[in-house]
């Protein structure tokens, strides 16, 4: 990774905040019809549920100031707010630890660190749950009965294992980043390596970090599918319980819209951080030297990441794989599900490959024609990526059921709707690619006779083809891992791995969600492992 | 004009894909079920179905009121053809968008059991039961009543699923068989009491044969399901004496009035009547066939046994709002 913008990654993590101004001409309709087209089928639902929410005013204000809402704010922001302190801790420590220390096999560990991310939230919680408990996988082998994990400590443990990468990863890059000059005068005038950490560098890794756990936090407002299976009551899961239990769905609406006005909230924190800019320079002069940390303190930090890679991933895939060798001895063997396996795979190839393609114009837009109004369309589309894919799906029901007929619970309409909401990520990848072609390479190809369209794709496109690429496998691996949109939206009888696991988890069938859950981190590592070893030039 | 290999590989990906939606969007063929019941139980039945008939079917399964509510959403646009619910209630809740059903096939089941207008008709029969730990509680310190529960003895004892469409089916039944002030006066007792909640009557079972809570109020077949696949446990049924908690509910079926293969929906509802489907409730889901002469598992009681309060199912769907309303109310939801 050469700068944090420049790879997929970082750009999803955080992106480039002003485009280079070029100002050429006025932007192709086209282009903004794109826009328009790519953030409808996200934006159109927010409205639909607003005014389902508005034309029953009076019960939403009632549903508003009940006590029961109350507590789901309460408990939406005491888990939003843990999962956050604990995901802050492990990441800027681990990312510490392997940045700037001279611990053994730091390349391995930096993996091993990123990887809970091709692990959905709900998967990690499958595997507590499954593990403890008189007829847990532990109790089965080792006799030893845990306790099980089950509303906020569970959904707390499950989402801080999934969340602590971004943290983890915006840090890192940073670490790597900031100009070492700092704390090497600060060690070589006596203090020591935990000192240095504290006064010299945690001040300089302040907007990273606070970056990627405002990310965790919106992730975790966001979840539905762990929480659920921990039976953690915050805002998502109850937005389904109602939605799934009575037969009029307005209480769903107005819950649904008070989570978007709760994300927006967040969301706006969020923005407002990003706005204050890092202290790093953009390329440091040489790379920071490691603190040598002494043999004891070793030991401890080889046993904080061994227990760390031990609880987020030795015990949840652990579980998994003992659940499907238990489960083939006392029962019938698990099979690989197929049908299910091609719908999770297709359906997030279908979403990458239109995220993509949309991605190209709405990128030059960005790039070539930045205005205030292209500036908004980028921060919609990263809006409509952090808010809750629950609200989304829900408002598209209403929306779709009532005035889009045929398109109702079709494939094309959640496909629609993933790369909608899994936009932003192809357009960070895409215009970090783009930024970084001279547009006069255009301006000669179509000076030379040939018009926009063939311009496009014989000279823009094949110059940023590795961005596409990269895009599309980021907006692959989050669809696959998809749960509420898919479970809504899916058409009658379309299966993926998420509806399998999610079905079978629910019915405490834990043998019979195992296989699928290990199908789909084994298809979710492809695209991950490419990402990350990637060459990023 | 040359273009690239990248270019020339993406626009075939474009045009693949688009191929492939459009393909898969075809819904002209299969009958379309929406399937209130759980895939795990229903689903080899459905697909035996279609090894008979030949009738292709596509199921969406979901919970009974949400699939209500989608196709009172969907209303005379809803892709569905047939509706196979879990509760009276849901059924009721659609019963002006179902067509009738001929008189040969409603007076296959007890009329009971069926919709007094012949919207639906009744499939197999579930009992609500008290579940309980066999190590920690003694059968006979068990009440007669689902009243008796809030007695401080029982107090954070006994778990319910308050999201569950069979509960709630059962709150509205309390409200028909006993009023709304005493329905209500229940629902608060078992808040205050600290009852325990989970998702699913599955997921009470497993709990209370795992040790984790000492009772639940469930559907009897859960625990029929857990003993043939773990062969062993350690729950066991009561079924309490009359009043709503002793709830006989049937399962059904109806036909939407907008749906254009009604000879095939028709041949569906046959189907789950017949002697081979009933037999499948039977010795598959542990539930009681409605169909007179199939046998209910012999571990059950005969379900003439079973004094059942005097309620008409057909008036269950106007309760069941209300009884979400008084569930959510009492902090239980």
């Amino acid at each position: 990774m050469t700068s944090q913008g420049d790879t997929p990654v970082g750009t999803l993590l955080q992106p480039p905040r002003a485009a280079r101004r070029l100002r050429r001409g006025r932007p192709s309709r086209w282009l903004w019809l794109a826009a328009a087209a790519i953030l409808a089928p996200a934006l159109v639902p927010f409205g639909m549920l607003l005014a389902r929410t508005l034309a029953n005013a009076g019960r939403a204000v009632g549903i508003a100031v009940s006590a029961r809402t109350l507590e789901l704010v309460v408990n939406s922001a005491i888990l939003v707010l843990s999962v956050s302190a604990s995901a802050a801790a492990i990441g800027i420590g681990a990312a510490w630890l392997t940045e700037r220390t001279d611990i053994p096999f730091r390349r391995l560990w930096r993996v091993i660190a990123a990887l809970p991310l091709v692990i959905p939230s709900y998967v990690i919680a499958l595997a507590l749950i499954s593990a403890g408990g008189a007829s847990g996988i532990v109790a089965d082998l080792v006799g030893l009965q845990l306790p099980v994990l089950r509303g906020w400590p569970g959904a707390w443990v499950a989402l801080t294992i999934s969340t602590y990468p971004f943290v983890y990863l915006t840090v890192s890059v940073t670490l790597r980043r900031i100009d070492p000059s700092h704390e090497e005068a600060a060690r070589g005038l006596g203090a020591s390596p935990a000192r240095v950490f504290r006064t010299v560098v945690l001040p300089q890794l302040r907007p990273s970090a606070g970056a990627g756990v405002l990310l965790a936090a919106l992730y975790t407002l966001s979840d539905f599918g762990a929480v659920s299976l921990m039976q953690f009551d915050v805002f998502t899961r109850v937005v389904y319980a109602q939605y799934a239990g009575r037969l009029d769905r307005v209480p769903a609406a107005v819950l649904a819209t008070l989570l978007v006005l709760f994300a927006v909230g967040v969301l706006l924190v969020e923005q407002r951080t990003r706005g204050r800019a890092a202290y790093h320079s953009p390329t440091p002069s040489r790379p920071a030297t490691r603190a040598a940390i002494g043999p004891r303190s070793t030991t401890v930090a080889l046993g904080s990441l061994g227990f760390l890679a031990f609880v987020s991933l030795v015990l949840p895939l652990g579980t998994l794989v003992a659940w499907v060798v238990r489960g083939s001895a006392t029962g019938p063997a698990p099979t690989i599900d197929w049908g299910a396996t091609a719908g999770s795979i297709s359906g997030s190839f279908l979403a990458a490959l239109v995220a993509v393609a949309a991605s190209i114009p709405v990128a030059m837009l960005v790039t070539r024609h930045p205005s205030r109004a292209s500036a908004w369309t980028e921060r919609i589309s990263y809006a409509v990526f952090a808010l809750p894919h629950i609200t989304v799906a829900l408002g598209m029901v209403f929306f779709a059921s009532r005035f889009l007929g045929g398109l109702y619970q079709s494939l094309t309409l959640m496909v629609l709707v993933y790369a909608s909401i899994f936009f932003a990520q192809a357009l960070g990848s895409t215009r970090a690619a783009l930024i970084r072609v001279d547009p006069s390479l255009e301006e000669a190809s179509r000076s030379l006779g040939r018009g926009h369209l063939r311009t496009l794709a014989g000279v823009t496109i094949p110059l940023i083809w590795r961005g596409l690429l990269a895009g599309g496998m980021l907006v692959f691996l989050t669809t696959m891992k998809e749960l509420p949109a898919t479970l809504l939206l899916r058409p009658t009888g379309f299966d993926t791995l998420a509806v399998r696991i999610w079905s079978a988890a629910g019915d405490l069938l834990y043998a019979r969600a195992a296989a699928p859950a290990l199908i789909l981190v084994v298809v979710s590592a492809v695209p991950m492992y490419l990402l990350a070893t990637r060459d990023p030039t | 004009m040359r273009t690239s290999t990248p270019i020339r590989t993406l626009l075939v990906l474009v045009v693949l894909a688009l191929v492939a939606t459009a393909c898969s969007d075809d819904d002209g063929g299969p009958l379309t079920v929406y399937s209130g019941r759980n895939e795990e139980l229903v689903g080899p039945l459905l697909d035996r179905f279609t090894d008979e008939t030949g009738i292709e079917i596509e199921v969406r399964y979901g919970d009974s009121p949400e699939l209500a509510a989608t196709i009172r959403e969907e209303g005379t646009n809803s892709p569905a053809d047939v509706f196979f619910a879990q509760d009276p209630a849901s059924l009721g809740a659609v019963a002006e968008l179902l067509t009738p059903l001929p008189g040969s096939i409603v007076e296959l089941v007890p009329a009971r059991f069926s919709d007094a207008t012949d919207r639906w008709v009744g499939v197999s029969g579930r009992s609500r039961v008290v579940v309980y730990d066999t190590r920690d509680v003694d059968a006979a310190e068990l009440p007669d009543s689902v009243f008796d529960l809030t007695d401080p003895v029982w107090h954070g004892r006994v778990a319910v699923a308050p999201t569950n469409g069979s509960f709630v089916a059962f709150v509205a039944a309390m409200i028909l068989t006993d009023g709304e002030d005493r329905t209500r006066e229940w629902l608060e007792a078992m808040a205050a009491a600290g009852a325990p909640t989970y998702p699913k009557n599955s997921v009470i079972v497993a709990a209370v044969d795992d040790g984790e809570v000492d009772a639940g109020l469930v559907n009897h077949y859960y625990l029929f399901r857990r003993i043939a696949e773990l062969g062993d446990v350690e729950a066991a049924n009561h079924f309490l004496a009359g009043g709503p908690g002793a709830l006989v509910m049937p399962a059904g079926v109806g036909i939407l009035a907008t749906t254009d293969q009604e000879a095939d929906a028709q041949r569906f509802v046959e189907f789950l009547l017949s002697q081979e489907a009933q037999q499948y409730f039977s010795d598959e889901t542990f539930e009681y066939p409605l169909l007179p002469g199939v046998a209910a598992d012999p571990a059950l009681p005969p379900i003439e046994t079973l004094a059942q309060p005097d309620i008409d199912l057909s008036a269950l769907a106007g309760a069941l709002d209300r009884a979400t309303d008084l569930i959510a109310e009492a902090g239980l939801l």
